[in-house]
């Protein structure tokens, strides 16, 4: 992928990445954080991974924003109210974050292979989904059970959870 | 040219813009939102990695991306029962801002 491309995807995701942080209306964070995820699959896409760029795309800006909006609809939240802003707490957040962005941007500095530009691939470049495929049921076939007992646990909770309680 | 630290630092910004909503947002479903951040922060320098430790046959190196597989499937369960924990807390509090929540505080 070109190096133009990568900086226009990189630099949109960014940008609504921090339109969530920084919207107040509940809304239209989830908005930006689909485009986020739009912008993140592009990436995914740029690195030959189509499988995990597709299912970026149907898992995250599909299942999980619609769950996420549909959520907000049901309680019904508004823009938040300007609430007094407690300083000490806002200034010590922004804090710990801007250190431990330096922290790890100098960690990457010094990591000798962040230099190299990425290997050609030599075989044939569809092949991706295929070789997850054999990893997954060959090598990770024990985890991904676990994962879809998981997945049973989650939704058996969520029933369970959103069940009104008969008082 | 783009190199492995591109990515890798702008995995770093979304990681830490994921990190500072949690910290200074205080909606609930915000937070959750800005957790989903920071997970897709890791995917992204998992496949980073994945792309730049080619294999001798001449593909990337699919462990990785099997790791991003099961995150993105804990992730989208962790959303599920979030959601879930957030609207029976919503149900029992008329609230979803975290300062109104402070039972549990010592």
């Amino acid at each position: 992928m070109s190096p133009f491309l990568f900086w226009c995807f990189a630099l949109l995701m960014l940008v609504f990445a921090a339109a969530v942080v920084i919207n107040r209306n509940p809304v239209a964070s989830a908005l930006s954080l689909v485009v986020c995820f739009l912008g993140l699959a592009a990436l995914f896409v740029s690195l030959n991974a189509f499988f995990v760029g597709v299912i970026q795309i149907l898992v995250y800006a599909g299942a999980v924003m619609v769950l996420f909006l549909f959520i907000i609809m049901l309680l019904d939240l508004r823009a938040e109210k300007l609430r007094k802003i407690n300083w000490v707490a806002t200034a010590g957040g922004t804090a710990v974050a801007v250190v431990f962005l330096a922290q790890v941007l100098s960690i990457i500095r010094r990591f000798s292979p962040a230099q190299q530009a990425f290997p050609p691939l030599t075989g044939t470049a569809l092949d991706d989904v295929r070789g997850i495929g054999m990893r997954l049921f060959e090598n990770y076939n024990l985890p991904l059970q676990i994962i879809g007992i998981l997945i049973l646990v989650a939704t058996i909770g969520v029933v369970v959870l959103s069940k009104r309680e008969a008082r | 040219m783009v190199t492995l630290g591109d990515y890798l630092t702008v995995s770093a910004l979304l990681f830490t813009i994921g990190f500072a909503g949690v910290m200074l947002r205080r909606n609930i479903i915000i937070i959750l939102m800005c957790l989903e951040l920071m997970l897709n922060a890791a995917n992204l320098s998992l496949v980073a990695f994945s792309r730049f430790q080619v294999q001798p046959n001449g593909a990337s190196n699919y462990d990785a991306q099997v790791f991003v597989f099961f995150i993105i499937t804990v992730a989208a369960a962790e959303v599920a029962v979030g959601l879930a924990i957030i609207v029976a807390l919503f149900r029992a509090r008329q609230t979803t801002h975290v300062e109104d929540l402070a039972t549990l505080k010592f």
